[in-house]
């Protein structure tokens, strides 16, 4: 295209392509350079910040200190004793990473104990319905997230809509302690993050070819092993997709845990913030941080190299 | 016309099924069929698009089941059992293997679901990867195969559990026309070797005369004309069927005498000939006869032919030669001659010609 351009001088078909070659990655290089920045300036700057802070000393009244220091990846897993200064493990950490996994792997299998039939429901109406239920779904979406959190606490406080109509129906005399517990945190993480959930497991499952199960029932299958066999596989991917969509903000989950748990039920999100903010640790909040997304990270392959695997060996 | 095969017992009993979808509008896919479908044949659904042929496959198979009628398995009615408690397989148009198995996986599974053993398993599976050749691609998954072996994973998935009868809906319409006619031997050689009844959909009138044992032709949720590929081509006892298997020139006539299923007719010449009468045959009086093209011959003008006019066109085929006539009686007809290598023909556009009429030739229509 460029000869033209270019010196009038005869060029051998190598030359050329050596030419159209280099002028190639240029070209490439250039479109690619929007995301670059975009890539460096809003993922990968932050991070970095994140690590380089996670190795600093805490200021005294916040921020850091520019001074080298492990302290903060010690604390980590680590404390010392206030009376006789002997290490021990950070118990109240591990037991708030211990309750963000616990929460977060439940929230999941509610989302997807309710989301899938949901999902199901909606690829299964007519096509001139599915739209209204997608958007129905999605709407709770558009509020902010701390009044539907708040909508929730509404629901489940002692004076709230649940317990009102449990006493109202005289099936308990006095009001069950919702609020401020476990199963808040997860009820609540349940409800927002279901869309999550619905979405690309109806993706799947609307792209599911029903003839596929017609050929699972002509070959004998029962209804359960045609869902086992053939449109549970099928659907998979959007489970996976869906669980992970759920599982990641679970784990970082910070305004629901805080309104709905409490001031003792802390979660992963909640301890960071308080390293940043009353803790003025801000080393230890990177290092948490950066903790949390290892975690993730390492679980999401640990998942997907689980759930992701070849269905055929069982068929070999 | 199929009474030298062996066993003329009835595999498949369809009566009287009328299907109705209900729907924003009712459709009447099926209106009142009925037909029965031999052991051990090779029976074929012919019929231009919509007019019910896969209505009545999924009938059979299960998918469906009829607003009014019965439907008879070897005697026993199955019209209400649900797809997976009927011996009967399906060849799905688009075959719909299951993305996620290997092409053995795919195999095994109606075995597998049925109950078997393992061992006999792996047997049957590699037993239909050859009598489909496919061997090689054992292991491979449904998404590394080309679409022709698709196909052949199909057929031979849908016949591992030996069904009594094995349903096939286009299952060659998605491939191009070599591979089409590579398997239309096939699949006669499949139904040879395993002497299963195959009901077989096409839309596709070639394919239908050459690989079935008889033929049911379908317009508008109905069964037309039932009989083997050579019955339905000569004696085509509807407009229909005349028109949409093969060329036809339809004339006016007089039916003169009828006995014992045959016929005379008298054309307006005044010419008398034979005639075949379908099966419940019209009063005498004025009818529709059809006569085939190649049923026909040239000659020179003559007093003494039964039919007459002048030739408006004469068309080159390679193989052979169409003229267009138009009779005396200003109806038009088609003469196909077959070409003969160094032989320019005697004939030319605006001769006067006369026409002869093979024995047998004439069919007097229904309607
Ligand atoms: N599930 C359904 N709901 C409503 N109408 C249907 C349904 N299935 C088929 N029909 C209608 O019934 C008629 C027969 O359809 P069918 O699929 O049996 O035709 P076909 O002969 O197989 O045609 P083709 O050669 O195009 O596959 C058509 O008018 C079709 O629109
Ligand atoms: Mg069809």
């Amino acid at each position: 295209m460029t000869q033209q351009n270019s010196s009038p001088s005869m060029k051998t078909a190598k030359e050329v392509e050596e030419f159209a070659r280099r002028q190639d990655t240029k070209n490439r290089l250039l479109l690619a350079s929007p995301a670059i920045l975009i890539i460096t300036l809003f993922a990968a700057g932050p991070l970095l910040i994140v690590v380089l802070y996670s190795f600093l000393t805490a200021g005294d009244y916040g921020n850091v200190k520019w001074i080298f220091s492990t302290d903060g990846w010690f604390s980590v897993f680590m404390q010392r004793d206030i009376f006789d200064d002997t290490l021990q493990i950070a118990d109240a950490h591990v037991s708030i990473f211990w309750r963000s996994i616990k929460l977060s792997l439940l929230t999941t299998v509610l989302t997807a104990a309710f989301g899938i039939p949901t999902a199901y429901f909606i690829a299964t109406r007519p096509l001139s319905q599915r739209n209204l239920w997608l958007f129905l779904i999605t709407v709770p979406f558009w509020t902010n997230l701390l009044v539907r959190t708040i909508a929730v606490m509404e629901l489940i406080r002692g004076e709230g809509v649940i317990n009102n109509v449990l006493r109202w129906a005289h099936i308990i005399d006095d009001p069950i302690q919702m609020m401020f517990t476990d199963f808040a945190i997860a009820f609540g993480m349940t409800y927002v993050y279901l869309p999550l959930m619905v979405l690309p497991v109806y993706a799947s499952i609307e792209k599911l070819d029903f003839r596929l199960v017609e050929a699972a029932y002509d070959l004998y299958a029962n209804r359960w092993k045609c869902f086992w066999r053939v449109i549970l596989p099928i659907v998979k991917p959007g489970m996976i997709a869906g669980s992970i969509l759920v599982f990641v903000p679970s784990l970082g989950a910070y305004i629901t845990p805080r309104v709905l748990g409490g001031g003792k039920n802390l979660m992963f999100g909640n301890l960071i913030e308080l390293q940043f903010g009353q803790g003025r640790n801000w080393p230890l909040g990177a290092a948490l941080s950066i903790s949390l997304m290892v975690l993730v990270m390492v679980a999401l392959l640990y998942y997907v190299k689980v759930s992701g695997g070849d269905d055929n060996n069982e068929h070999r | 016309m199929n009474s030298n095969k062996p066993e003329d017992s009835v595999a498949i009993d369809v009566q009287s099924v009328t299907k109705i979808f209900k729907g924003e509008t009712e459709v009447l896919a099926l209106d009142d069929v009925s037909v029965q479908v031999r052991e051990n044949e090779f029976f074929t659904l012919l019929g231009p698009s919509g007019c019910g042929k896969t209505t009545l496959l999924r009938l059979i198979a299960g998918f469906e089941h009829p607003t009014d009628g019965r439907i008879k398995l070897h005697g026993s009615d199955i019209s209400l059992l649900p797809p997976n408690k009927r011996p009967v397989n399906t060849v799905f148009q688009n075959y719909a293997l299951f993305p996620h198995m290997t092409v053995a996986g795919n195999i095994e599974f109606g075995l597998e679901m049925m109950g078997q053993a393992k061992a006999e398993r792996s047997a049957t599976v590699d037993r239909m990867l050859a009598l489909v050749q496919m061997e090689e691609l054992k292991n491979r998954r449904i998404t590394e195969i080309s679409g022709g072996q698709q196909q052949r994973v199909a057929l031979a998935r849908a016949l591992a559990p030996h069904p009594k009868v094995l349903l096939l809906d286009e299952p060659l319409s998605a491939l191009d026309l070599k591979l089409r006619k590579e398997m239309q031997i096939e699949l006669k050689r499949l139904q040879h070797e395993t002497g299963i009844t195959f009901v077989f959909v096409t839309h596709d009138q070639e394919e239908a005369l050459t690989m079935s044992d008889r033929v049911a032709v379908m317009s508008a949720g109905k069964i037309l004309q039932v009989g083997s590929p050579r019955d339905i081509y000569d004696h085509p006892t509807d407009r229909f069927v005349a028109n949409f298997i093969g060329e036809s020139n339809f004339l006016n006539a007089e039916l003169t005498k009828v006995s014992k299923g045959k016929g005379m007719i008298k054309l307006a010449s005044g010419a008398e000939l034979d005639a075949s009468l379908p099966s419940d045959a019209p009063a005498v009086g004025p009818v529709s006869i059809l006569i085939r093209p190649e049923h026909s011959q040239l000659t020179k003008r003559s007093s003494k032919a039964p039919l007459s006019g002048s030739i408006d066109n004469i068309v080159y085929f390679g193989t052979d030669t169409h003229f267009h006539i138009t009779l005396e009686t200003s109806e038009a007809f088609t003469v196909r001659t077959q070409n003969k290598p160094g032989f320019e023909g005697a004939f030319q556009i605006g001769d006067q010609v006369s026409l002869t009429i093979e024995p047998d030739a004439v069919q007097v229509l229904k309607d």
